[in-house]
Order: structure tokens, then C-alpha cells, then sequence
């Protein structure tokens, strides 16, 4: 087996797509929060959602997985337009989402947190799989979630949809304030899942992380996707990059 | 003949089964309402007269449709819990995004009207429902005597209990009903319909009301106002135990049961208000209830 090249991705951008999110607008309550947001992942292709904080990343996320509370425009998962289908519909298309506060349930024990996203596809990681990528979790799964420690339950928080067979992954700022070591240990995570062929969006603060992962960036600003920046392109537009995102 | 502090033991036990058995009814009845309470965050207000419900559809069915106590127990829990189901999908459901506080106030609304329609119908006073006859007489315990019945409702009703508890805190299913308890929009995101477990929740719960209501047709008098009677009591107990917990609620239900009984041996006066004043110094040193989590 050979681990998806990054750098390599002519052969990504041929791939059908499998997320389209076309002129999407979001609300919660009466604040208009996204304004039009367009951007496409392939199959098997790895993309960032950048920006500074506020800017609507997780707005997008959650609006794809139809957590907010009103969108319009359209999102078409694997070839089907799911604008109006229900919220617990959306992960049966072989979506899962992790997201930004992580979400481990206190009243279930590490091992149940795992086995409760309801499986929505075959091919999914058995729990083996999973405990042998992640050590720390088979050691501790008959704690209660939430004590484990923050990189443990971020740990567990991307585990759990990777045993529910889903391949259109959407991870938020999976990085948050965990130590080096995790972070590194997170990143070789994700290259195993690429090297699986799955699709990730992958919203991030920490660039150093997300820039030898990606295969394209977006840049989002005030509810809008301002800039798209392949990983090829990377090297010259970093400066500007950094210019933009404020680090 | 024994006695304990000048109290004939015999009097004493009588006392503390009677308090158990109210005790299983209110473990039944708080197991219900945090249930509810848990996933949907209504605290449901026609509980009581969803029990009354149980009853009087045992009492009915017996003198009109000739349904034995036994297919009562099975049929009487299903069709209270289609209810239930109903109430959900067509009303509570309407309200769920508004202030829960309408849902109390929803679930009040019905109780009124059930009992008030009941009141029409049959008036106030309490009718009896015939002890099965598989269980009728008792044992001689030689300390006291135990009518079969009695000692049936107490075990049925710990049954029942523990198959809840087993369920929701063993189970798969169960999981799904903690976790959405906790965060019913991320269950949803993982493609568990939400809301078809809150209607099966509602409907659940509300059966256990009947299911109550069946067992206590043949020890107190079935009327239209039995439930809300006792309701007041169960939030009580809710109270003491806090919402949180399954196995908390049903502790706490079988403990002021034997409190009950305790007292109305050694100080009868205060045998109904025992239950209120351990709730206000349970709430004045643990607000959040015996098992509750502190907020
Ligand atoms: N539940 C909510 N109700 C109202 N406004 C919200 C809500 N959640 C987020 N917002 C607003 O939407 C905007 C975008 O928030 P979002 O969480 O999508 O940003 P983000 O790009 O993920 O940034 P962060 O780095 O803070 O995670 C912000 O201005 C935020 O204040
Ligand atoms: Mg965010």
C-alpha cells in the first residue's frame, strides 16, 4: 500500500466529486451568518477550510451536516443535492463529522462513545482497527468519555465515525489545543485515512499542520470562501497566505 | 407479643410493606417522569393522569369489554402509550423549539381535561377493581400477614423497574437515549432519528404511568382524581432523587415509601408531609437532588 502523495494532485482533481457546496447561504436565528459559500472536494481528496476566527468555517460544516437553523443554495453530497433532507439523513450518504466541541457523551464509557454513531455504509474500520491506531482509547475504554484527557477525547471524537463506514469525513480544528506530540500523532492518522481513499475537509487554525496534509486550501472570510490555493501553488502564496489569515 | 419501642412488630411491618408498595409506585412513576424529563425536557404534568388512565381503562375494560387483569397488564400499558404517542407527534412535538416551560404548562393542560371528562363521566368517587383471583388470600409470615397481592405489585413493579434500568443503562438503544439526552443534534448527526426516539421515549414513559395504574386498580380506589393525588408526591421524590438518574429515581421512590411507612408508625401526624420535608432539607444541602449531577 502506498500513502497518497499530497503533493501528487493531478490524479485527486480528476476524481468525481463528492461534496459540492454551491451559493450556500446560512442563518441561526435571524444573524446571516454565511453568504454564499462555494467550494468542491473529489473523492479521496483532502481540503482545509482556512480563516480567521469567526469567519464561518464551522457555520459550514455544520450547515452541510444541517445543524444550523435555516440555509438555502445547495449541497450536493456524492452526486445527491441534500438541501432538504433531514439531519439524520445526512450521515446515511456516508458523512461524518466531528465536531469543533468534540461531543463525548459523559454518560457513556469510552468504549459505547465509540460504538454509538449507528454504522452507515460497509467497509468501516472494525473496532480492532480502530483500537490498534489508537492504543491510548483500548487501554482507558471503560472510562466515562469524559475523562479522558482533551487529546484522548479528540482522539475518540475522530475514531468513532471511523468506524460508521463513512468516507466524506468533516473534522473541525481537530488540532485545538493539544500537545505536539498528539498533534503529530493526528496527522499520521490522516494520511492513513487518505491512504484509505477517504475524503476529508478539514477545518484548521494551525496551517503548520494542515499545509504537508492538504491537497488544496480555502480561504473563508465573512462567510465567504475569498481564495482557493492548491498545494502546489502553496510555497509562493504563503506570504499572502499568512497576510490574510492574520498569523 | 414482640414489640419494638412499645410498637407491636407485627404493626411495624404491616407498616413498612404498605410503605413499600407506595414506595414501588412512586419509583415507577419518578422512573417515568425522568425518562421524559431526560430526553424531551418537559417535565410532564399529566403523568398522574396518565395513571389514572391505566386504571380506569382496566376498570372499563373489565365491565365492558370483559378484559381480564392479565391481558390488562399487556394491553391497557399499549394503549395509553399510543396516547402518549399521540399526545407527542400531534402537540408536544409543535412546542419543542419554544421555552419548555410550555410544555409543562401543555401537559398540565391535559391532565385537567382527562380528569375533568373522567369527573363528568363517573363522578368522584372511587370505584374497586377485584383482586385477580390467582392472586387473591396470602401468607401467614408468622411475624404479619402478606396478601398475595401486594406482594405481586412489588414484584412486578421491581421488574419493571429493572428491565428499565437494564434497557436504558445496558442497551444499545439505551445508549442512544443517554447520548441524546446529552445531545440530541449531534445524535442526529451521526443518523439517529431523534426525533422518532423522543416520540418512543414519551410513549414509553407514559406507558410506565398506565402500567402503574393497572398494578394499583386493585388496591386503591379507581377515580378520576387518584393520579393528581399522588403526582404531587412523585415530584417530590423526583426532587429528592434528582432528574439525572435512572437507578437514582428508583432508590429514592422505594426509600420514601419506607420513610412513609416508618413514620406513620412513630408519629402518624406527619406521615404526609414526611416526604416534603425531607425534599426541603434534601434541597437546602443538594440542590441538584440525592443523584442528580450538581450543575
Ligand atoms: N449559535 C450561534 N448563534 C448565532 N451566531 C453564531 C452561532 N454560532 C456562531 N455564530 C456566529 O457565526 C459566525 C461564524 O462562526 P463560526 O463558528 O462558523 O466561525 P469559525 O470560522 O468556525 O471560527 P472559530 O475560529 O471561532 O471556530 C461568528 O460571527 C459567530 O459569532
Ligand atoms: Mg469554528
Amino acid at each position: 500500500m502506498t500513502i497518497a502523495q499530497p503533493r501528487d494532485a493531478g490524479m485527486a482533481s480528476t476524481a468525481p466529486e463528492q461534496l459540492r457546496v454551491t451559493d450556500l447561504h446560512a442563518f441561526y436565528g435571524e444573524s446571516h451568518i454565511l453568504h454564499g459559500v462555494d467550494f468542491e472536494v473529489r473523492k479521496g481528496e483532502l481540503v482545509t477550510l482556512l480563516g480567521r476566527n469567526g469567519a464561518g468555517r464551522t457555520t459550514t460544516l455544520r450547515a452541510i451536516m444541517n445543524m444550523v437553523d435555516r440555509r438555502s443554495g445547495s449541497i450536493v453530497i456524492d452526486g445527491r443535492e441534500t438541501l432538504n433532507t433531514p439531519a439524520h439523513h445526512i450521515a446515511r450518504l456516508g458523512v461524518g463529522y466531528c465536531p469543533e466541541e468534540r461531543g463525548i457523551f459523559a454518560s457513556l464509557n469510552v468504549e459505547e462513545n465509540l460504538l454509538l454513531p449507528p454504522t452507515v455504509r460497509s467497509g468501516g474500520m472494525s473496532l480492532d482497527d480502530i483500537y490498534a491506531m489508537f492504543p491510548n482509547l483500548y487501554e482507558r475504554r471503560h472510562s466515562p468519555g469524559t475523562r479522558l484527557s482533551g487529546g484522548e477525547q479528540q482522539m475518540l471524537a475522530m475514531a468513532r465515525i471511523l468506524r460508521t463506514g463513512a468516507d466524506l469525513l468533516l473534522l473541525d480544528e481537530i488540532t485545538e489545543g493539544l500537545a505536539p506530540v498528539i498533534v503529530q500523532a493526528l496527522g499520521e492518522v490522516l494520511v492513513k485515512l487518505k491512504a484509505r481513499g477517504m475524503t476529508v475537509v478539514l477545518v484548521e487554525q494551525n496551517f503548520r499542520f494542515a499545509a504537508p496534509l492538504a491537497d488544496r486550501h480555502y480561504v473563508m472570510e465573512h462567510g465567504r470562501i475569498i481564495d482557493e490555493i492548491s498545494a502546489a501553488e502553496l510555497p509562493e502564496r504563503r506570504e499572502h497566505l499568512h497576510a490574510v489569515l492574520g498569523v | 407479643m414482640t414489640t419494638i419501642f412499645g410498637i407491636p412488630l407485627m404493626v411495624l411491618f404491616g407498616q413498612l410493606l404498605l410503605g413499600l408498595i407506595n414506595g414501588a409506585f412512586y419509583a415507577l412513576l419518578s422512573l417515568g417522569l425522568a425518562v421524559i424529563f431526560g430526553l424531551l425536557k418537559v417535565i410532564n404534568f399529566a403523568h398522574g393522569a396518565q395513571y389514572m388512565l391505566g386504571a380506569f381503562a382496566a376498570l372499563l375494560g373489565l365491565e365492558y369489554l370483559g378484559l381480564d387483569y392479565w391481558l390488562a397488564l399487556l394491553v391497557v400499558p399499549l394503549v395509553v402509550g399510543a396516547l402518549g404517542i399521540l399526545i407527542e407527534r400531534v402537540l408536544l412535538r409543535r412546542i419543542q423549539h419554544i421555552d419548555h416551560l410550555y410544555g409543562l404548562l401543555l401537559t398540565f393542560g391535559l391532565a385537567l381535561i382527562f380528569e375533568g371528562t373522567l369527573v363528568n363521566l363517573f363522578g368522584v368517587s372511587g370505584s374497586s377493581y377485584p383482586v385477580p383471583e390467582a392472586l387473591a388470600g396470602g401468607f401467614n409470615l408468622g411475624f404479619m400477614f402478606l396478601p398475595t397481592y401486594r406482594a405481586w405489585v412489588l414484584v412486578a413493579a421491581l421488574a419493571v423497574c429493572l428491565f428499565t434500568w437494564f434497557m436504558i443503562e445496558r442497551t444499545r438503544l439505551g445508549a442512544y437515549l443517554r447520548a441524546g439526552t446529552e445531545n440530541p443534534r449531534l445524535m442526529q448527526a451521526f443518523g439517529v432519528n431523534v426525533p422518532l426516539l423522543v416520540t418512543l421515549t414519551y410513549g414509553f414513559g407514559v406507558a410506565l404511568a398506565a402500567f402503574a395504574g393497572v398494578l394499583a386498580a386493585p388496591i386503591y380506589p379507581v377515580s378520576p382524581t387518584m393520579g393528581s393525588s399522588l403526582l404531587i408526591v412523585v415530584f417530590a421524590v423526583v426532587v429528592i432523587g434528582g432528574m439525572g438518574s435512572i437507578l437514582g429515581a428508583i432508590l429514592t421512590g422505594l426509600a420514601m415509601g419506607l420513610i412513609e411507612g416508618l413514620t406513620k408508625v412513630f408519629y402518624p401526624e406527619a406521615a404526609n408531609t414526611v416526604i416534603f420535608l425531607v425534599m426541603i432539607m434534601v434541597l437546602m444541602l443538594r440542590p441538584a437532588g440525592l443523584f442528580g449531577k450538581e450543575a
